[in-house]
């Protein structure tokens, strides 16, 4: 088995997916000779032509509506947005139009377009390359927003993305790029969208997160099982419509639960999925459910300094699930 | 006056039948303004004053293979391409047979796929992209195939136009957008929407043709959309078409026109009708008589009373089937 980067999952994916069915095409800004800003598309071009590896005019509503327009026409489009900072233009496209053209028309149309763009601090890109914009997209029924922990689950899930019949927003750590690899299967398989997996198992603590937290978790929970404290961590995989029942159980498991983004802290998903765990799991808590998030500052900040506070990383994870656990 | 020198193209036979889907549109917009007065319907949005436009372009596009992507006052439109009286009337009524979305949608905002009418939103404009998105996919899979997209002109002061335009004009999709400019959206008058004389005049910047032609010239009109509809399949990319009609009633049931305009202004419009015109030029070339054309009347009245009374006793959708069609069953 091939060990792959994050984005060489992710082009493996598409790749995949573009000799499996016609149907399937890119479309975005720089995706075609360059192969995209992050090389996500590196050789599709080559291999798929112009006309199923489409460069856009610079617009992200255009690229947004016409996908959408080619997927109500029965086609399988991939839209990148190059930064997730980016879709801001296409939010009309994405939550008027896409999320709704199923329930709107009443089951007539659908739209099985997949929206990928990079999300995440990290890597110095300041106020508008940088952002998470998850929690403005989840409380739009009718979408799936779908944020890959891992090289294997990037693979896997993007494919299930490409071939479920309603739009996919489908956010990857532009850090987890090249931070993240692992060993990825040559051959064809999917993951489940709306499931979240469980990452480790442990009894003490349990982390709920997503994304590139889901490494910081890790490597966090590494360190504390020396010192003997065990660290249950569910990777929620997808973050709407979340998985009720997965949370559920991890909370109940351990009845001390960390939640954890690097999106700033109010009207995050943690808000969302502390709601869960107060109104299903009440009873099983030891202690107060604890969030660490982004400060609510508007963004991440470019200088370095400032950049490096703003994150969540393993070292304030593991602070947080000893507090948890000595509580 | 309707240019009478190019008829030929057009027999007799399709003349009258465009006069009676013109008439019918009308008719049907008249019976919805009734009901919503009598309190039975809750909204109405009309197309009056534009049906001309909207039947006359119609006819040009081929209504078997073409998609269109109608705006809430494209009636016109969507008669032509296969609802039926009975199914506008059910959208109206917001009725679980409504074909459009089963109650779900306000009026007019229509779909249906087996005519390949898309289905559309309230956000204006958002319909454009959309539509090169269908000519896009219909020139991947290399079919003669069109799309049609109608918008107000307020509504090309949207990004969603340009973005949609320029990428159809950048990758020269098969797409002809036809701006029906009524000179109003809601209050605001077309001297304050824009600051160019024609909305057609923007189709430079795309490098594209654009045309202006008076909205109630449907000979006109037909020539012009036929022209887009070939250069479209001819791999020349896409058309900008304006036609100029005036909105004969209120934006909308609730709006009150006469706060910014004037009833003299309404009725010296009215003098004008299109579909009157049209009329008017089939009973001179001898296409029509006056007791045809009454046959025709009450034919229409017969089929919009029949689809009145269908449609107001006909049941909502069940308050069980809220939730459903949020999302689809799975994956493929």
């Amino acid at each position: 088995m091939a060990v792959l980067t994050y984005i060489q999952a992710v082009n493996q994916a598409l790749r995949e997916e573009l000799e499996r069915d016609e149907k399937v095409f890119i479309l975005g800004e720089d995706v075609g000779q360059r192969g995209g800003v992050f090389l996500a598309t590196d050789g599709l071009y080559e291999q798929f032509g112009e006309e199923r590896v489409l460069d856009t005019p610079l617009a992200e509503s255009a690229i947004a509506g016409v996908g959408i327009g080619a997927a109500m026409y029965g086609m399988k489009p991939v839209a990148e947005m190059q930064f997730a900072d980016f879709i801001m233009p296409a939010i009309n496209q994405i939550i008027s139009e896409a999320a709704r053209i199923r329930y709107r028309s009443n089951n007539d149309w659908n739209c099985p377009i997949t929206i990928r763009a990079p999300y995440g601090a990290g890597v110095h890109g300041g106020l508008y390359h940088s952002q998470s914009i998850e929690a403005i997209f989840a409380n739009q029924p009718g979408l799936k927003i779908v944020m890959p922990s891992s090289p294997y689950d990037a693979k896997g899930l993007l494919k299930s993305a490409i071939r479920d019949e309603d739009p996919v927003l489908f956010l990857e750590h532009k850090r987890a790029y090249r931070l993240l690899k692992e060993e990825v299967p040559e051959e064809d398989y999917t993951l489940p969208i709306g499931k979240a997996e469980t990452k480790r198992s442990g009894e003490d603590v349990t982390v709920i997160t997503y994304g590139l937290c889901v490494h910081f978790a890790k490597q966090a929970a590494e360190k504390l099982e020396q010192e003997g404290i065990s660290t249950e961590i569910l990777d929620l995989r997808t973050v709407y419509p979340l998985d009720q029942q997965a949370i559920i159980e991890a909370a109940s498991k351990t009845g001390k639960v960390l939640l954890v983004t690097e999106d700033n802290k109010e009207g995050s998903i943690l808000g969302e999925v502390a709601a869960i765990i107060s109104e299903h799991c009440l009873y099983d808590l030891d202690a107060p459910v604890k969030r660490l998030a982004g400060p609510d500052t508007p963004a991440t900040p470019f200088a370095a300094p400032l950049e490096k506070a703003f994150l969540v990383n393993a070292d304030k994870i593991e602070q947080a699930i000893r507090e948890l656990a000595e509580f | 006056m309707v240019n009478q020198t190019k008829q030929a193209e057009l027999s007799k036979d399709t003349l009258v039948a465009m006069y009676q889907e013109m008439l019918l549109a009308r008719r049907i917009d008249e019976r919805m303004w009734l009901l919503n007065r009598a309190g039975s319907i809750p909204f109405v949005v009309s197309c009056q004053g534009q049906e001309v436009a909207q039947i006359a372009a119609s006819y040009a596009l081929n209504k078997d293979e073409d998609f269109v992507l109608p705006y809430y006052r494209d009636l016109g439109v969507v008669l032509h391409f296969g609802m039926t009286v009975k199914e506008v009337f059910l959208q109206a009524y917001g009725k679980a047979e409504d074909p459009n979305s089963g109650g779900r949608q306000m009026p007019s905002h229509y779909g249906q796929k087996k005519n390949r009418i898309v289905t559309g939103s309230s956000p204006v404009t958002t319909q454009v992209p959309h539509a090169a998105g269908f000519a896009l996919a219909s020139k991947m899979e290399k079919r003669n195939v069109v799309s049609f997209v109608t918008l107000g002109e307020g509504s090309s002061n949207q990004g969603d136009f340009h973005e949609g335009l320029n990428f159809a004009a950048v990758h020269k999709l098969p797409m002809i957008v036809m701006v029906e400019n009524n000179k109003y959206a809601i209050s605001v008058p077309l001297s304050r929407q824009v600051a160019c004389e024609n909305i057609s005049d923007r189709a430079i910047g795309y490098g594209i043709p654009g045309v202006t032609v008076d909205g109630n010239d449907a000979l006109e009109i037909y020539r012009v959309v036929k022209e887009a509809h070939e250069r479209a399949l001819n791999g020349e990319g896409p058309t900008l078409i304006e036609t100029i009609s005036y909105r004969l009633t209120p934006h909308s049931s609730d709006d009150d026109d006469m706060t910014y305009r004037t009833k003299d202004e309404v009725a010296d419009h009215r003098t004008l009708d299109g579909i009157a015109q049209f009329r008017d030029m089939l009973i001179e070339q001898g296409y029509l008589t006056e007791a045809e054309d009454q046959e025709i009347e009450e034919k229409i009245k017969q089929e919009i009373n029949e689809a009145t009374d269908y449609a107001e006793n006909a049941p909502y959708a069940g308050v069980s089937t809220l939730t459903d069609h949020v999302y689809g069953q799975g994956g493929e």
